[in-house]
């Protein structure tokens, strides 16, 4: 499946929930059934420290394709991240470069990826990025 | 006497909203406080009708706007009761007075190998400024710490000042713990060995009378939006005998006497230290907040917000997991706390779908989530147009989001 047809998909399972208190209790149950990262990646340089929480963020670089492994101390955080790590992750960098995690807006959570310095969410996805752009230019370069 | 508060509530609009379908829970006042619509339309019609630059120009505008902005400065001296209006700067808030002082005493009075004495209970505007003093003047930052319960260990002051002490800078109230710090006491110690004390009092303005000269401090910081006035907007109290020896902190116009290229003198006091255009229409807004504040019954409101708070604090230690910081018996204004097992992120979040505004996040206060060994906090902080009702309210929202975890 393509980036869109997954955040399509998400969308969709969220269309279902009337109430925000649903909405936010699905986030929080998909954070919890995540699997936690390896302790051995909960390190400083993976943190991406925002005022509000903390996400911390692990990639490995194989076969043309970036894997991402990420948790959050926050909950909803949390479930946000593995949202986006369904659709960030295992994917070549032009994918992630070329596409917006715009599934989050449709699914009325924008104020959670509100440019403030205290949110981690954002910064994480800008990470995301950034390692993609990094990887397509070394890819490049080969 | 029970204040009317319903009737005080109209002075506030903005309160009578609904918030993600529920009816606006405003507890984040420490962050900033409401302004009441007496103060929006003086400063409306003053930018109306009186606007002009002021201390420049001799037409009428710049007259009326003048002894508007002049007009202002003496409420805020009789509010502080300061013994003149030299004494009292305008600035763009707390902030910006702590830093101006820092710089400035420190160029004055601060050389390699003194020290400066915080409190562990700070907000980062009173320590920052005086950490990048002291890395400019090779001068030395100590702390005076706090115990568990929220409460300064004054008994450590006295051992902690020596002959190198040359300033000691504190909170009047911390906008973490709510406690209420014993500022009388600090400067009578700091006193006797002669040190000055700056006093932040962002956090105090707005619930109890401040008298600088009883409290005897040589330097006093608020801001205008933390009292139901406008942001942008501040002052700094100073002694004269300090001010008079400080050079100033910004260059510019309105600040000096005379300038040629070989040298510049400059203004007398309070202007010394106010250069360029300062927020005069903040300022007349500050000074329509005092007006307002000193038209009701300030008894009554002190002693009303003291009891949300006590009905706060006593619902809170109600649910179970939930733990403040900060107990002291002097408390004014806040309540910090976790419980256990929620992220403050979520709480925060899921409140603020109930319509209930509170703070979460370090609040500006690294070392206190250092002291207790947490990342974030969860912060509601009251205004005099808070209600028992509204406290219910958030009770029982919190006793339901318990058990979405």
């Amino acid at each position: 499946m393509t980036i869109d047809e997954i955040q399509q998909e998400i969308v969709e399972e969220f269309s279902g929930f009337e109430d925000w208190m649903d909405k936010y209790a699905y986030l929080i149950e998909i954070g919890n059934e995540m699997t936690p990262i390896d302790a051995k990646y909960k390190i400083e340089s993976n943190l991406i420290r925002g005022c509000q929480s903390r996400v911390w963020l692990h990639q490995e670089f194989t076969d043309g394709k970036i894997k991402f492994e990420a948790e959050s101390d926050a909950l909803i955080v949390k479930g946000l991240v593995a949202l986006l790590l369904r659709i960030y992750s295992d994917r070549t960098p032009k994918e992630i470069l070329e596409s917006e995690p715009r599934f989050i807006d449709e699914i009325g959570l924008r104020q959670h990826l509100s440019p403030t310095r205290s949110n981690g969410l954002l910064a994480m996805v800008k990470q995301m990025k950034l390692y993609a752009l990094a990887y397509e230019k070394i890819s490049a370069k080969k | 006497m029970i204040p009317d508060i319903s009737k005080l509530r109209k002075d506030f609009p903005i309160l009578d909203q609904n918030v993600n379908g529920n009816p606006l829970i405003y507890f984040d006042n420490a962050a900033t406080s409401q302004r009441p619509v007496q103060v929006i339309e003086r400063m409306d019609e003053f930018s109306l009708l009186t606007n002009a630059n002021i201390h420049r120009a001799t037409h009428y505008l710049a007259n009326k706007t003048t002894e508007a902005y002049e007009a202002s400065r003496e409420t805020v001296r009789q509010y502080i009761n300061a013994a003149e209006t030299a004494e009292v700067i305008f600035t763009h808030g707390t902030t910006e007075s702590i830093n101006l002082v820092a710089y400035s005493f420190g160029e004055a009075f601060i050389s390699a190998d003194d020290e400066v004495i915080v409190t562990e209970m700070e907000h980062h505007a009173n320590i920052v400024p005086w950490q990048m003093m002291c890395e400019r003047r090779g001068a030395i930052l100590k702390v005076l710490p706090f115990n568990d319960n929220g409460e300064l260990q004054i008994e450590l002051l006295d051992s902690l000042i020596t002959n190198k002490t040359r300033i000691i800078a504190v909170a009047h109230v911390s906008n973490t713990l709510g406690t209420i710090n014993p500022i009388k006491e600090i400067v009578l110690k700091a006193h006797l060995q002669n040190v000055p004390v700056l006093v932040d009092g962002a956090q105090a303005v707005a619930h109890f009378k401040i008298d600088v000269q009883e409290l005897g401090c040589d330097f006093y910081a608020f801001s205008g939006h933390k009292m139901y006035g406008p942001t942008g907007i501040g002052a700094l109290y100073g002694k004269r005998k300090w001010l008079d020896q400080m050079p100033p902190y910004f260059g510019g116009g309105e600040m000096i006497d005379r300038v040629t290229f070989e040298n510049t003198t400059y203004n007398q006091l309070p202007y010394k230290f106010e250069a360029g255009t300062p927020n005069y229409v903040g300022a007349i807004g500050m000074a329509a907040a005092i007006e307002y504040m000193q038209s009701q019954d300030n008894q009554a409101l002190d002693a009303y917000e003291h009891d949300l708070l006590t009905v706060a604090t006593e619902k809170l230690k109600q649910i179970e997991g939930l733990r403040i910081y900060g107990e002291a018996p002097m408390k004014a204004g806040v309540i910090c706390f976790n419980i256990k097992g929620i992220h403050p992120f979520d709480l925060g979040t899921l409140l603020d779908q109930l319509g209930i505004a509170v703070r979460t996040g370090r609040l500006c206060a690294d070392p206190v989530m250092d002291h207790y060994g947490v990342e974030n906090m969860v912060r509601a902080s009251f205004a005099f147009y808070n209600t028992f009702e509204e406290i219910n309210a958030f009770y029982k929202a919190l006793v339901r989001l318990k058990a979405m975890f």
